[in-house]
C-alpha cells in the first residue's frame, strides 16, 4: 500500500496557482481618499437600503414554510382498512436501523386474539426519538408497509422518558367505520355461544 | 431657574434631577438596545426582537431578569477584588458623565445636575475611565483573551482620545467655554440673523473626526477590537456573566447615548430645532446618532489592528491638529 503511494503521480495541473484568480492591483497611484469615501458611502447606502426593503423572516410557530411532500418526520404504525395492523413483527425495522432506535417484541397471533394478518404482530414496538434520525430505511426495509414517516416535525417534550415512542403513540386510530362495528358489538353482544356461530337454528 | 440659586433649592433640584437621571439614563438605555436590535435586523431583513411585548418592547426586561438571576460566577484563580472592581468601574464612569450634560426641557427651561465650567474636560475624563475598567477587567479574569482584550483597548482607547479631544478644540476656541451650555447657547450675530447656530457649520472637520473618534471610544464596530468575538472570543468580556456582564454592556450603551448626546450638544445646537419643544429635539437627536452609529455597525466590517492604529495616529490626529491651526488662523484674520 505505502509502495502505491510514493508511486502515484503528482497532480498534472495544480487546481490553482499561488497568485491566480486574485485581481491584479490597479496600476499606478492608491485610488484616493475620495474613491475610498466613495466605497465607504456606497456601503451605507446598500445597508439603508436594505433597512427599507421587507422582512424575509418567516415568523415560524404563527407561520410555517411549505414542507417538501417527501419530507420525512415523526413515525405513524399503520392499520389495514379492516383495522388490523400492518406489522407482521418481523423486526427487518429494527435490523436496518442506522442507530438502533427501535425495539420490537413480537408474539405470536391466536384466533381469539388476532392484531395483524401474519403470524406473528409486534406486542411491543418503541422508537427512541433523540436517537431517530429520520433516514427512513426503516420505511424501505418494511415488507408491509407497517411502519411510515409523517411530515410532523415538532417533536419538543419536556422529558427524555416522552421521547420513547410506544406502540399506543405511533399506532394509527382505527378505521372510522371499524370503530363504530367494534363498538355496535360491544353493545350487543352475539346471542350465540361460541363456537356456533353463523349456524342456523 | 432661581431655584438653582437659592442654596436649598438647589439641592433639592440635583436630587431629584438624579434620581430622574438615573431612571431616565437606565430606561434610555434598556430602549438604546432594542433600538440596535431592531434597526440591526431590519438591515439584515430580519424583524429583530418582537415577542416579549409589544414589538418586543419589554425584551430587555426578560432579558435584565434572566442576567441578574444567573449565577455570580467567579473563575478560579482570578484576582476576585479586580473582577468585580472592573464594571463597577464601567457603570460608575459612564453614569458620571451624564452629571455635566444639561438637558433643555422646554423654552428657556434647562436642566443639569452640575453646571461645571470645564463640563467637557470632565466627560473625556470620565470616558478615560473606562480603559481602567477594561484593562483590570482583562488583567483579572486571568485569561489570556481577557487580557489581549485589556491591552488592544488600551491602546485604542489612548490612540483615540488625543484625536477626540483635539477635534473639539475649534470649537472651544470659537465659542470660548467649556462649558456645555455656553456652547449651545453660542449665538452669532451675522446681519439679520441672531440667534443659536449648529456648531458643525463651522467645524464640519473637527465633527468627522470627532464621529469617528468617538466610535473608537465606545468600542463599538468598526473599531470593536478589545470584544473581537472571532478571535478573541470576547476579549475582556470572556469570564464575565450575570450581573458583572450587564454592568459592562449597560456602561457600553450609556457610553454610547453619552457620545450621541454630546455631538448633538456640540455640533447640532443640543435643544435648538427650529420651533420643535427643546426635549423632543434633543432626543430626536440623540436618537439620529444612536442610528447613526447602529447603521455604521451594520455597514464596516472590523478594521485590522495595525489598519485602527495608522488611522488614528497618521490620518485623525494630524488632521485634527491642523484643524486647530487652521481654525485659530481664521479666528485670528476675522475677529483680530
Amino acid at each position: 500500500m505505502a509502495d502505491e503511494k510514493s508511486s502515484q503521480p503528482e497532480h498534472p495541473t495544480p487546481l490553482r496557482g499561488p497568485r491566480e484568480g486574485v485581481p491584479a492591483k490597479p496600476e499606478g497611484k492608491h485610488p484616493g481618499v475620495a474613491a475610498d469615501v466613495a466605497a465607504l458611502a456606497g456601503g451605507l447606502k446598500t445597508t439603508l437600503s436594505e433597512f427599507f426593503r421587507p422582512v424575509v423572516t418567516t415568523m415560524y410557530p404563527e407561520d410555517k414554510t411549505v414542507r417538501s411532500e417527501r419530507y420525512r418526520g415523526r413515525h405513524y404504525l399503520r392499520r389495514y382498512d379492516n383495522g388490523l395492523e400492518r406489522c407482521i413483527g418481523c423486526e427487518l425495522c429494527a435490523a436496518a436501523c442506522p442507530v438502533g432506535c427501535i425495539l420490537v417484541i413480537a408474539a405470536e397471533n391466536s384466533d381469539e386474539n388476532r392484531v395483524s394478518p401474519g403470524e406473528r404482530y409486534a406486542k411491543t414496538y418503541e422508537i427512541n426519538m433523540l436517537r431517530c434520525i429520520f433516514c427512513g430505511y426503516c420505511e424501505d426495509a418494511c415488507p408491509v408497509q407497517a411502519i411510515v414517516l409523517g411530515p410532523e416535525y415538532e417533536l419538543s417534550d419536556t422529558s427524555r422518558e416522552k421521547f420513547i415512542y410506544t406502540k399506543e403513540k405511533l399506532l394509527e386510530p382505527m378505521p372510522p367505520d371499524v370503530e363504530a362495528r367494534l363498538r355496535a358489538s360491544a353493545a350487543h353482544p352475539s346471542p350465540l355461544p361460541d363456537g356456533e356461530r353463523g349456524t342456523p337454528k | 431657574m432661581s431655584l438653582y440659586n437659592d442654596p436649598i433649592g438647589h439641592w433639592v433640584v440635583v436630587t431629584v434631577a438624579i434620581a430622574l437621571l438615573l431612571f431616565v439614563v437606565l430606561t434610555a438605555t434598556a430602549y438604546t438596545v432594542w433600538f440596535e436590535r431592531v434597526a440591526l435586523g431590519r438591515i439584515q431583513r430580519r424583524p429583530g426582537p418582537n415577542r416579549v411585548g409589544p414589538f418586543g418592547l419589554l425584551q430587555l426586561a426578560a432579558d435584565g431578569i434572566k442576567l441578574a438571576f444567573k449565577e455570580s460566577f467567579v473563575p478560579a484563580e482570578t484576582d476576585k477584588l479586580l473582577f468585580v472592581i472592573a464594571p463597577t468601574i464601567a457603570v460608575a464612569a459612564a453614569f458620571l458623565s451624564w452629571a455635566v450634560i444639561p438637558i433643555g426641557l422646554w423654552y428657556n427651561v434647562q436642566y443639569w445636575i452640575a453646571d461645571v465650567n470645564i463640563g467637557v474636560l470632565l466627560i473625556f475624563a470620565f470616558s478615560s475611565l473606562n480603559v481602567y475598567a477594561i484593562v483590570i477587567g482583562g488583567y483579572a479574569s486571568n485569561n489570556k483573551y481577557s487580557l489581549l482584550g485589556g491591552l488592544r483597548s488600551a491602546a485604542q482607547l489612548i490612540s483615540y482620545e488625543m484625536a477626540l479631544g483635539l477635534s473639539l478644540v475649534p470649537t472651544f476656541m470659537i465659542v470660548g467655554s467649556l462649558r456645555l451650555r455656553d456652547i449651545v447657547e453660542y449665538t452669532v450675530h451675522w446681519g439679520w440673523y441672531n440667534g443659536p447656530i449648529p456648531l458643525i457649520l463651522l467645524t464640519p472637520i473637527g465633527f468627522v473626526i470627532y464621529l469617528m473618534a468617538a466610535v473608537a471610544e465606545t468600542n463599538r464596530a468598526p473599531f470593536d477590537l478589545p470584544e473581537a468575538e472571532q478571535e478573541l472570543i470576547g476579549g475582556f468580556l470572556t469570564e464575565y456573566s450575570g450581573l458583572k456582564f450587564v454592568m459592562f454592556y449597560l456602561a457600553e450603551y450609556i457610553n454610547m447615548i453619552t457620545v450621541s448626546a454630546l455631538a448633538a450638544l456640540l455640533f447640532f445646537g443640543g435643544w435648538y430645532l427650529w420651533v420643535i419643544p427643546p426635549v423632543i429635539a434633543f432626543f430626536i437627536k440623540i436618537v439620529l446618532f444612536l442610528f447613526l452609529y447602529i447603521w455604521l455597525r451594520g455597514t464596516f466590517p472590523r478594521l485590522r489592528y495595525d489598519m485602527l492604529m495608522r488611522l488614528g495616529w497618521k490620518v485623525l490626529l494630524p488632521l485634527a491638529i491642523a484643524n486647530v491651526i487652521v481654525t485659530g488662523i481664521v479666528l485670528v484674520a476675522t475677529q483680530g
